[in-house]
């Protein structure tokens, strides 16, 4: 059945969520401030935080509640309304690296690398939207076998925190994307330099590297899945990349829309101290009626809105194991020209306030912009959305 | 729980209501808009479809059939994907019936109720809108003053779906500060009713005005037991009602526009494989698909009592907001051919701004 309603259990994980994402939140404007820093694994109030969560168990979810995968976005917004970076705890595992090696890797691979926080390099400085152009090269030594990788690669994801990354390299630039394999190097290997922690807009305490291979030479088996041979034809493993999609241009989505809810509830709060009557009941002809700040932030709610539950009705079909490609690209074109409008309008409606340090208005509007860039810009998800629609191919429509 | 599964019913609904918006609606469309006429034999079909009767209960001469607003949201848009005039016509006698249903007293679904499962179509209408600049569902102009056990009722009233037939009006009304809808008898001693409305869109759909001159009700005439009804909940649902039928127009033209633009060659390739027609048919989709996620929850809150003013507010201004983005852009898709009225594209740019300020035309 079609149901819009969370359950009780939902909605007491969510506000102990919310709870751990406002103490989260009064550490982000000291580390945004100072972006060399890292940011501590456990934050000082955890122990606290967490004894009194153990004494106070809440309600094992079940069949009747909200399904995990829609659940997720909803935590990942409520973590993320906290701010973006900082974290009661710090997850020490479970890099953008992992997931590739749990969809690419062989057993063996798994079993060698599982533990380990792995950071995912594809984006250079001369290619972004279209990872085909990867100029990032492995060749194979067959003497020694090893693989000699060489190039540069930057926006690396806990770059600096992780123990390896998975590399997209090419073993044929001729070949084109047949010819792009993922590797596996390990922190510490001769050849593979951490020059910097990349200087941001916005996620500034966001762990982004930089990474530089020069004749780094890593073990012939550290190529993920193993499979060496360039396909003539089909970009088999490329599209394999292209479907973790389907879950993480959701969750991306849902990342910055946490971060416009929490734009939205302190703005309501500014607009209700000032007075501000936000009146729902208003029909078409009286919208005229509202004050100007009141029809705008009730437009960017309803933005909100009509994001928020795109993601969910997306996660939901993944959940479901429904095709969702299309979704996928929908929710997160949706909220990353939503989040821009929300946290922007925001600041327009508060005014100086708005852009003042002092509050958190600014640093939401810097840290939602790269929403709509990181995981596919909203350029590539319209055309992703559009050779959908059309039923063309790649070479249809570019 | 969170989900958005339909159930098997609503799938086969959501079927059948297709397939008869396309076989009977949609070639019937062009026609009507340009005559300014609902086509009888339509009426005629959809009554004996049962969309209304099938929802009533027994005892009053209905099917029973358990009535669940997002079903209804779903029939709507399909209808209106069709077309939203004759979508919006046909399902006029929901429009008087559920708010009756959902918010008379005993008295007044005896009353009236039983009309709406006889063998021929009637209807009646919810006068909403008024003829003034600002003029606003939840605060109308026109006033009731209670007097010696009777209410007065002075006002205009405007854009009154199937005016020319009804025979009651549900007509809204301030009583004070308070929103009162009165149900007023189509002879009522000071009402009349105005000849057929033109307007821009929806020409299919006849409208009319009300003037009411202190028209004199009894008592019971109120909605709602003594103390009257929350009417803001019926002008939610016929809001959400709005935004479906806004929703079936913009599936329309987005399902009109993508093989025209794959058809369409220009400086020799189809205009489709161009990024500036192609990213705006899938902005289309992408608005499309965010407007259904809002009408299915602000309709979900309805279906199970909750209060879904502010969901309303937001599906309606959204769809409002949208649907006129996307046909404004069908239109340009289709470059001069969107200004020929042998191309629908044109009707439904006319239909979506007039949805987008009309209120109490449809409900769920």
């Amino acid at each position: 059945m079609i149901d819009f309603r969370p359950t009780a259990t939902d909605e007491a994980m969510l506000a102990r969520l919310h709870a751990e994402a406002l103490i989260c939140r009064r550490h982000a404007r000291a580390f945004d401030e100072r972006e060399a820093e890292m940011i501590p694994d456990v934050l000082p109030e955890a122990a606290a935080f967490e004894a009194e969560a153990k004494a106070n168990p809440l309600p094992k979810p079940g069949p009747d509640d909200t399904p995990p995968a829609v659940m997720m976005m909803l935590q990942t917004m409520a973590a993320y309304w906290g701010d973006y970076s900082v974290r009661l705890r710090r997850s020490t595992s479970g890099g953008l690296g992992n997931a590739a090696l749990m969809a690419a890797g062989t057993e063996a691979q798994k079993a060698k690398w599982g533990q380990l926080l792995l950071s995912m390099a594809i984006t250079e400085p001369g290619c972004g939207s279209d990872p085909s152009r990867v100029s990032t090269t492995a060749v194979l030594d067959e003497q020694t076998n090893e693989w000699i990788l060489n190039g540069e690669k930057i926006f690396v994801t806990t770059g600096i925190r992780a123990d390896g990354v998975v590399l997209w390299a090419t073993l044929d630039k001729s070949a084109g994307r047949a010819g792009i394999k993922s590797f596996l190097v390990v922190k510490g290997t001769p050849g593979f330099d951490v020059p910097h922690k990349e200087k941001k807009l916005g996620i500034r305490a966001d762990d982004t590297a930089a990474y530089v291979f020069r004749d780094c030479r890593i073990p012939r088996e550290n190529l993920l899945g193993g499979d060496e041979s360039i396909p003539k034809q089909s970009s088999g493993g490329f599209r394999g990349v292209m479907k973790t999609f389907n879950m993480t241009r959701p969750l991306t989505a849902a990342m910055g829309l946490g971060i416009a809810e929490a734009a939205l509830d302190a703005t309501r709060e500014a607009l209700t101290e000032a007075g501000v009557e936000l009146d729902w009941a208003t029909g078409p002809g009286g919208m005229g009626r509202l004050s100007a700040a009141a029809e705008r932030f009730m437009r960017l709610e309803t933005l909100f809105e009509a994001s928020k539950w795109t993601v969910l009705q997306c996660a939901w079909m993944a959940g479901k194991g429904l095709p969702n490609n299309l979704e996928s690209s929908v929710s997160k074109a949706h909220a990353g020209s939503a989040v821009r409008q929300i946290t922007q309008g925001c600041i327009e409606i508060l005014g100086a306030m708005g852009i003042s340090r002092e509050h958190l208005f600014e640093k939401w509007m810097r840290d939602s912009r790269i929403t709509d860039i990181y995981e596919g810009t909203g350029e590539i998800q319209r055309l992703i959305i559009a050779r959908g629609l059309l039923d063309y191919t790649r070479d249809d429509l570019k | 729980m969170i989900s958005f599964e339909m159930t098997e019913e609503q799938t086969l609904v959501r079927d059948s209501m297709r397939e008869f918006a396309a076989a009977e609606i949609r070639k019937r469309a062009r026609s009507a808009d340009e005559e300014s006429a609902v086509p009888a034999e339509l009426l005629a079909t959809t009554w004996s479809l049962g969309l209304t009767s099938t929802q009533l209960p027994e005892a009053f001469g209905g099917a029973g059939e358990a009535r669940s607003c997002v079903t209804n949201a779903i029939v709507l848009e399909e209808l209106a994907h069709g077309d939203a005039a004759l979508a919006i016509a046909a399902l006029s006698p929901s429009l008087f019936a559920n708010a009756i249903l959902d918010h008379g007293s005993e008295a007044q679904k005896k009353a009236h109720l039983p009309r709406f499962a006889g063998a021929r179509f009637v209807t009646g209408s919810l006068a909403v809108c008024e003829p003034a600049p600002l003029a606003d569902g939840s605060r109308p102009r026109c006033i009731a003053e209670a007097k010696n056990g009777t209410y007065v009722l002075s006002g205009r009233k405007s854009l009154v779906a199937m005016g020319d037939r009804a025979t009651h009006f549900l007509v809204t009304a301030r009583e004070g500060s308070e929103l009162g809808a009165y149900i007023v008898p189509r002879d009522a001693v000071g009402l009349t009713v105005g000849p057929l409305e033109k307007n821009m869109g929806l020409r299919a759909l006849p409208t009319t005005s009300l003037l009411l001159e202190r028209v004199e009700l009894p008592a019971e005439s109120k909605l709602g037991e003594a103390g009257g009804a929350n009417v803001q909940a019926v002008l939610d649902a016929s809001r959400v009602a709005l935004a479906a039928v806004m929703l079936g127009v913009s599936r329309a033209v987005l399902e009109y526009c993508v093989p025209y633009a794959k058809d369409r060659v220009a400086f020799d390739e189809a205009i489709a494989k161009k990024q500036a027609i192609a990213f705006r048919l899938a902005d289309m989709h992408i608005e499309q698909h965010a407007m259904r996620q809002l009408v299915w929850r602000a309709a979900s809150l309805l279906e199970h009592g909750l209060d879904a003013t502010r969901a309303a507010w937001q599906a309606r201004c959204y769809a409002a907001e949208k649907s006129m983005w996307i046909a404004d852009n069908g239109v340009q898709v289709l470059g001069g051919h969107g200004f020929i009225r042998e191309h629908p594209v044109e009707m439904w740019f006319r239909h979506a701004r007039t949805l987008g300020v009309a209120e109490g035309l449809v409900a769920l």
